[in-house]
């Protein structure tokens, strides 16, 4: 049997999904290469799974793996909104020049 | 940490980090509101962290301090590369988040293990298994983006039954796992058969299926996120998950359909099909071409310019000089626009990034869909470095190995110019009808050099 709790989990899956999928349809394909860099430093949410682990410091093999996907995970965050930012400011409209 | 009622902080800081992702995501629609997107990206992020900090779970602070500052060393210069580099430092960090996922997975494995429930098994399965395919592809992908790999697809007879072989392999022994959590000696099976496959997988593709492979890769990292979610029971992760597997995915079917692949082409990751070579009969043909004089005299007599740029222009450095063109020629009141294919590049919107990065506004660079209706009442369509996406075939020759790709419809423009070091067929070596037109004229040299010749006929880069 499914427990009552991953159940929710399904439901909560499933309606990201559909918010996801509505969502990102109407971002202009102008947008793509920062829509992608922005979900992947959102990705490294992941982070905080990988803080608890090392934080538990249950034994020195998980702590390991732990520290090593906090070190992964936060160059995504740090480098991912970075970058994300940097192509935005790039984006200008003609009014907004001067000739 | 004993703060009390920390645990309902830390679950109010995720409530609202969650609604920040998503709002983030809405104001990524348009270019006006999308920074303010990053802002609430950020500021959701910040607040997960510190929520997650207060956690009473945490024993030890020094070696998570130690990571978070080595993570953001890392990270910083990884924020810098050029906008050139950009596909390959997005395949590197899929293959980063991907590395957290596969990590965290296989310590939750030895923590819970032998007694982990049947449907917790199959989660963490599945995001061992994505992730470590991730991790590999991922870098495997970065590897021939900056060019330390070999760029060209690698292939050999059955390749992908042996892929899918392996692949299986790996799903049988996680449905073991499923039914006999016990037997511990078979994780290290679906951690190392899917790493494998991860390299196998991206083996035989080629530079110019990357935008579809990138895309999926991205797609993969944010299911196994998703499952990561199911495991330590975190909505946010979850939802985080969901929100970058479904853009990957939409991004992935944008892709295929602009390349006419079938989208279980895509899934099974069998992109690199054997290129048929048909470039027989193309020294024969004759073909016009032009000085950049004459080119600069055709353009200054024009009205309406469409500029159709592919990864050539990328690989020239051109996009700068392009931009003293477009500066010379609206300086003159003509109309430029460029026409963007969404596959141009080396990932989806790269050449829009590239091009905004020269300072082109960005209501000047159109998708395919909305540029192709423009062609017909187009005096001059300038292809830089763009080849495939441009080529009649795959509108009218249905014998073509790219029959029925969506292209940009330059041949219906008054003159199309097409600047390309030489007659060689392309990277799919398939031969172009559009060069063989009367109406079109061939300018051969250097994407950037003549561009810059074409500039200075037209008085200069700067009057």
């Amino acid at each position: 049997m499914i427990k009552l709790d991953l159940l929710t989990s399904l439901y909560v899956f499933m309606l990201a999904a559909f918010i996801g999928f509505e969502f990102i349809r109407r971002i202009t394909p102008l947008l793509h290469t920062p829509l992608m860099s922005l979900t992947n430093a959102l990705d490294a949410i992941a982070v905080v799974g990988a803080i608890l682990l090392a934080g538990e410091h249950k034994n020195t093999f998980t702590t390991v793996l732990g520290v090593i996907a906090i070190v992964a995970a936060t160059s995504n965050v740090v480098g991912g909104f970075l970058i994300t930012d940097r192509m935005l400011r790039m984006f200008k409209a003609s009014s907004s020049k001067k000739s | 940490m004993n703060i009390p009622g920390a645990e309902n902080v830390i679950e109010f800081t995720y409530l609202i980090a969650t609604a920040l992702f998503i709002l983030s995501l809405k104001w990524m629609s348009s270019p006006v509101t999308a920074r303010r997107g990053v802002r609430a990206g950020e500021m959701g992020m910040i607040l997960a962290i510190a929520g997650t900090l207060l956690s009473h779970d945490i024993v030890d602070y020094k070696w998570v301090a130690i990571a978070l500052v080595l993570g953001s060393i890392i990270g910083v210069p990884l924020g810098l590369v050029q906008m050139t580099a950009v596909p390959q430092r997005t395949a590197l960090s899929h293959a980063f988040g991907a590395l957290c996922v596969t990590l965290v997975g296989t310590a939750e494995f030895y923590l819970r293990a032998p007694a982990v429930p049947r449907f917790m098994m199959a989660v963490l399965s599945l995001e061992v298994i994505l992730g470590a395919l991730t991790f590999t592809g991922s870098l495997m992908a970065a590897g021939k983006l900056q060019e330390v790999l070999p760029q060209r697809p690698i292939t050999y007879k059955g390749q992908n039954i042996v892929n899918l072989s392996l692949l299986a392999v790996a799903v049988a022994v996680a449905v073991a796992l499923v039914l006999h959590p016990e037997k511990m000696n078979l994780f290290p099976a679906i951690l190392a058969i899917p790493l494998v496959f991860g390299v196998l997988m991206i083996v035989p593709i080629g530079g110019a299926d990357m935008p579809t492979v990138i895309s999926l890769l991205n797609s993969y990292a944010g299911l196994s996120a998703a499952a990561m979610g199911f495991v330590l029971d975190s909505k946010l992760l979850i939802i985080a998950g969901a929100l970058d597997g479904a853009s990957g995915f939409i991004l992935s079917v944008n892709m295929s359909k602009a390349m006419n692949r079938s989208f279980s082409n895509v899934l099974f990751g069998a992109f690199g099909q054997e290129q048929i070579t048909a470039a027989g009969h193309a020294e024969a043909l004759p073909v016009h071409s032009a000085t950049a004089e004459e080119a600069a005299a055709i353009l200054a007599a024009a009205n309406k310019v469409v500029i159709v740029p592919g990864y050539g222009m990328a690989v020239a450095q051109a996009q700068h000089k392009v931009r003293e063109l477009y500066d010379a020629l609206t300086k003159r009141g003509i109309d430029v626009k460029f026409g963007i294919h969404p596959v141009a590049g080396r990932m989806p919107g790269h050449m829009n990034v590239l091009l905004a990065e020269a300072d082109i506004p960005y209501d000047k660079l159109l998708d395919m869909d909305v540029i192709n209706g423009e062609f017909p009442q187009t005096d001059v369509a300038l292809v830089i470095g763009a080849n495939d996406v441009t080529n009649p075939a795959a509108r009218n020759e249905t014998g073509s190995p790219i029959y029925g790709m969506p292209i940009l419809d330059v041949d219906k423009a008054r003159t199309a110019m097409v600047i390309k070091r030489s007659m060689s067929p392309g990277f799919a070596g398939i031969d172009n009808p559009l060069y063989y037109l009367d109406r079109t004229l061939m300018l051969f040299g250097d994407a950037r050099a003549f561009v810059g010749d074409i500039v200075r006929e037209l008085g200069g880069p700067r009057q």
